[in-house]
């Protein structure tokens, strides 16, 4: 079990500028992240985009701007639990919050800061009728086991990347692999593009261009989709699994059940200290909304400071905090 | 010229005209938001959430998408062939009169 002051969900610019804010203020952190590594989307989506809106930086890449908060914050020796999604948040008697993660990782702590950015990326869901019937009776939207599919039949859709290498990955292992895509040609790496073509010429998958799947079929557990194609005409496909591969998208994810006041899947909090209803659990930067709003890296960073002040009361036990100048204090380091 | 008209499609058939400044580098995802129309727009702009996904029904703009928007479209699991990222479309004199219907509306 971890315990600190404030946790913070998410591992992006503006939850890495709040630990220093708060360690300012003498506030330890944990920072949490689904992603593997910090810097939520600069380092996940655009590392190499050049950032030009952040004070004092007339340009700056947006990796090199995670790399320096990291340094920033060094000297108040921040913890983190990585590639885990918090599920769960739940109060207890004292007050103090008790976070659990979809691996397991407990973490209490005073204070709860959301700063989750666009929240977490999911897999697109095809919109299909009853497919919520079918997930994990038949429907994966990723793939994490592959042994799983040995000598089975299966059915991967989708056109990108992702669907290509795993149908160069299945097509040995399978009992029989089709493939249905769209558009009448592959936008992934023309490499792996060529590879599927080849495999379907050989007769090793079957390979339905042109053509998506309308509907999926069984009791209780998914037995045969029906693929149709641009001209209407329809053939029913009997399968084990089918994956659909279309992506990933962000969704608020577990947040949206924990009693925040939303507003379109963003929290709402005042202006005063970014404080979302429940109190004890604050929301800055992307994924907080309020009059005015505007999803800026630098608003992100202003939110931090004032989240970090009005914590301070609740951590400290009801001490007002006092505002402290870098250039007249350095920076304290624990 | 001062402002376009772009038309949006209410209900089947049924379009809402939408005035739009071409002076201000704007894109028709920032002019729908503005618009009230409940698109997510979740990425800002950046075509990495396709959450701002239109379809072109009159028009020319659907000839120049980049690489990096027909990618985001591929992922897609429904796309029509006039499919759009509002996002990636940034108003100009030539999309007077341009008539879409939003495919990405907020659940």
């Amino acid at each position: 079990m971890i315990h600190t002051d404030i946790c913070i969900i998410g591992a992006g610019p503006v939850g890495l500028f709040a630990v220093f804010e708060a360690g300012l203020l003498k506030m330890r952190c944990h920072v949490m992240d689904v992603l593997p590594q910090i810097g939520g989307q600069l380092s996940e989506i655009y590392p190499k985009k050049p950032i030009y809106d952040i004070p004092g930086y007339p340009v700056v890449l947006a990796q090199e701007l995670v790399d320096n908060l990291e340094k920033q914050i060094e000297p108040f020796n921040p913890t983190f639990t990585l590639g885990e999604r918090v599920e769960k948040i739940e109060r207890l008697e004292d007050g103090a919050f008790l976070l659990e993660t979809n691996e397991g990782t407990q973490c209490q702590a005073k204070v709860v800061v959301i700063a989750g950015g666009l929240g977490c990326f999911e897999p697109r869901k095809p919109a299909l009728e009853k497919i919520e019937h079918f997930e994990g009776n038949g429907i994966d939207y990723m793939v994490r086991n592959p042994d799983k599919y040995t000598d089975k039949r299966i059915i991967i859709a989708g056109g990108g990347d992702s669907a290509l290498d795993w149908t160069i990955f299945l097509a040995e292992h399978t009992e029989h692999l089709t493939l249905v895509h769209r558009g009448s040609s592959f936008r992934g790496a023309p490499d792996s593009a060529d590879k599927v073509l080849k495999l379907a010429e050989a007769g090793k998958i079957t390979l339905h261009l042109n053509s998506q799947v309308t509907a999926l079929h069984g009791n209780g557990v998914l037995n045969e989709c029906l693929i149709t194609d641009k001209t209407g005409k329809a053939s029913k496909v009997a399968t084990d699994y089918f994956i659909p591969l279309f992506g990933l998208s962000p969704k608020l994810g577990p947040i949206a059940a924990w009693n925040l006041n939303l507003d379109r899947n963003q929290i709402q909090v005042n202006t005063e200290d970014y404080a979302t209803n429940v109190e004890g659990i604050y929301a800055i930067g992307d994924i907080n909304t309020y009059p005015g709003k505007l999803k800026l890296i630098l608003c992100g960073f202003h939110e931090a400071a004032l989240m970090a002040q009005s914590a301070y009361r609740t951590v400290s036990g009801g001490k007002k905090a006092s505002l402290k100048y870098t250039t007249v204090n350095g920076v304290q380091s624990f | 010229m001062e402002n376009i008209r772009i038309y949006v499609e209410e209900t089947e058939g049924e379009f809402r005209e939408v005035e739009a400044p071409i002076d201000m580098g704007l894109s028709l995802m920032e002019i729908l938001k503005a618009s009230e129309y409940p698109i997510a727009a979740t990425c800002g702009g950046m075509a990495l959430c396709a959450s701002c996904h239109i379809e072109v029904l009159e028009g020319d703009a659907y000839k120049e998408a980049s690489d990096a928007e027909l990618d985001m479209l591929d992922t897609l699991p429904v796309v029509s062939d006039s499919s759009r990222l509002a996002c990636q479309l940034r108003l100009s004199e030539d999309m007077d009169g341009l008539r879409i219907r939003l495919l990405a509306t907020e659940e």
